[in-house]
């Protein structure tokens, strides 16, 4: 279970304090798949930062009692100038991972082939999500934290990731942002709109919708 | 319940520790890449540097104010300002490009900062070690008269560079005087850091001043290891001591309060 418990964000700007997340609390048990809404800079990355913990909250506790994820995005979590095999060497280290096993997975995963020993610097957009995806499913969570993996990447990366993280790790619970709607009610099972600093859950999708929908062009 | 509270420590400690290699690793492929020599450029860089000076003391005649001989002089000397200068040139701006890496909950400021000041002195000790051993070997320098001192004094050094390199690394992340500021003060710092002069050629009312300097003592102590009876050296011990504690208990909280405030890339 991971316990966010009245969790607020605060960032310095030039023109003062600006509160990103204000006051969030909620719960997401093993199993439970939880997607959030939220227009651009609703603080949707930031929440999900904070529940991995690579980021700490200004005030309020959040507690893991499984093991959660890094936030899964297209970018982020790896070294560019460093080539494709180091991340993944890299990351093995820190998750106390067997490197050789990974690297077969990652090379499978990606088709990136003789790609994979270039700096990742050098990568296309599409390629670096495939190389993201493909280290974070090298080490097994209870948690996912996905946030827009959907965004870039062709047909069939998003078949592959879909493959990997609904089928082969159906169990886990996953906490999913997306601008992309249908993705999110197609594989959430509770549904929360981020707006404004407040973090509001809705019992089905469609209410959740509706109220995206009117934040979005209010 | 102690056994478990000790369990819990040596799992972090673990995770630290992989952490922390794994960092190396990377800061070491970063840096020197897979080309030519590759991470030998480690020990070799500093190795270059000290030669260098080396060659030109012994050119300069330099009047260090001692019978010493040049070379010996110029080696205590000079490996001493690389070990404790490095570690704060390289603490610096250290965090910006791991940014991303810190999306890995168990990656924190520390850790970025523990890899680079590690890497630091360990290529600064095997550039000191090696040279040593080359100038032992052709004759240029008598070995050590007490290995134990030289490697206390080095350690007291090390653990000043470190500290002030985290202290700094953090205060940079706040403010980028530091990083301008460092680069004039460490250089005008370089002359009164004690690889210069020996604190016995100084006048006697000077001497108890060049002592606040943190770097002079352990230089000397460095010095008195390395050549015994010869000459006559001047420390404060307890001084330094107390300079590295309190000089680490800062760095500590201002990484700690660093730590809270990233915000990975």
């Amino acid at each position: 279970m991971i316990n966010v418990d009245h969790v607020h964000k605060v960032y310095p700007t030039r023109q003062g304090d600006r509160v990103v997340l204000n006051d969030i609390s909620f719960t997401l048990e093993r199993g439970e798949k939880v997607g959030i809404l939220g227009r651009n800079g609703a603080g949707k990355s930031t929440l999900v930062r904070l529940v991995s913990g690579a980021e700490q909250p200004t005030s309020g506790n959040i507690t893991r009692n499984m093991s959660v994820s890094w936030p899964i995005a297209f970018g982020g979590a790896f070294q560019t100038a460093l080539t494709g095999f180091d991340n993944v060497r890299f990351i093995s280290r820190i998750y106390n991972q067997n490197y050789a096993q990974n690297i077969d997975f990652v090379e499978e995963f990606t088709e990136l082939g003789l790609y994979l020993r270039e700096p990742v610097r050098s990568y296309s957009q599409g390629m670096r999500a495939r190389l993201a995806f493909a280290i974070s499913m090298i080490i097994e969570f209870d948690c996912y934290l996905i946030d827009e993996v959907s965004a870039v990447g062709d047909a069939r990366f998003h078949e592959k990731c879909a493959i990997e993280l609904f089928q082969k790790r159906a169990d886990r619970a996953m906490l999913i942002i997306s601008h992309d709607v249908e993705y999110v009610r197609h594989h959430c099972s509770r549904f929360a709109v981020l707006h404004e600093g407040d973090m509001r859950f809705y019992p089905d999708f469609d209410q959740a919708y509706d109220q995206h929908m009117v934040n979005l062009h209010s | 319940m102690a056994f478990q509270q000790i369990s819990e420590i040596g799992k972090s400690a673990s995770i630290q520790w992989r952490v922390i290699y794994a960092l190396l690793m990377r800061e070491i492929l970063t840096r020197y890449g897979r080309h030519n020599i590759g991470f030998l450029w480690l020990f070799v860089e500093p190795m270059l540097f000290t030669t260098g000076v080396t060659i030109l003391w012994s050119l300069a005649k330099s009047a260090h104010g001692s019978s010493l001989p040049i070379v010996a002089f110029a080696l205590t000397g000079y490996s001493s300002v690389l070990l404790w200068r490095n570690m704060p040139a390289r603490c610096i701006g250290a965090i910006e490009p791991n940014l991303a890496l810190m999306y890995h909950r168990n990656v924190r400021v520390i850790d970025i900062f523990l890899a680079r000041v590690l890497l630091e002195a360990g290529g600064a000790t095997v550039s000191f070690i090696v040279l040593s051993l080359f100038y032992i070997y052709i004759g240029w320098l008598d070995p050590p008269e007490d290995v134990l001192t030289v490697v206390g004094g080095w350690l007291l050094l090390g653990w000043f560079g470190a500290a002030l390199g985290m202290l700094l690394g953090a205060l940079a992340e706040r403010s980028e005087l530091v990083e301008r500021l460092w680069h004039p003060i460490s250089y005008i710092m370089f002359p009164l850091s004690g690889a210069a002069f020996m604190v016995d050629a100084l006048p006697p009312g000077v001497r108890d001043y060049a002592l606040y300097v943190p770097m002079v003592n352990g230089v000397e102590i460095v010095r008195k290891g390395y050549f015994g009876d010869h000459i006559r050296v001047h420390y404060d011990l307890p001084y330094l001591l107390w300079f590295c504690i309190a000089l680490s208990v800062l760095a500590l909280t201002q990484v700690a309060l660093i730590n809270r405030q990233i915000t990975p890339e």
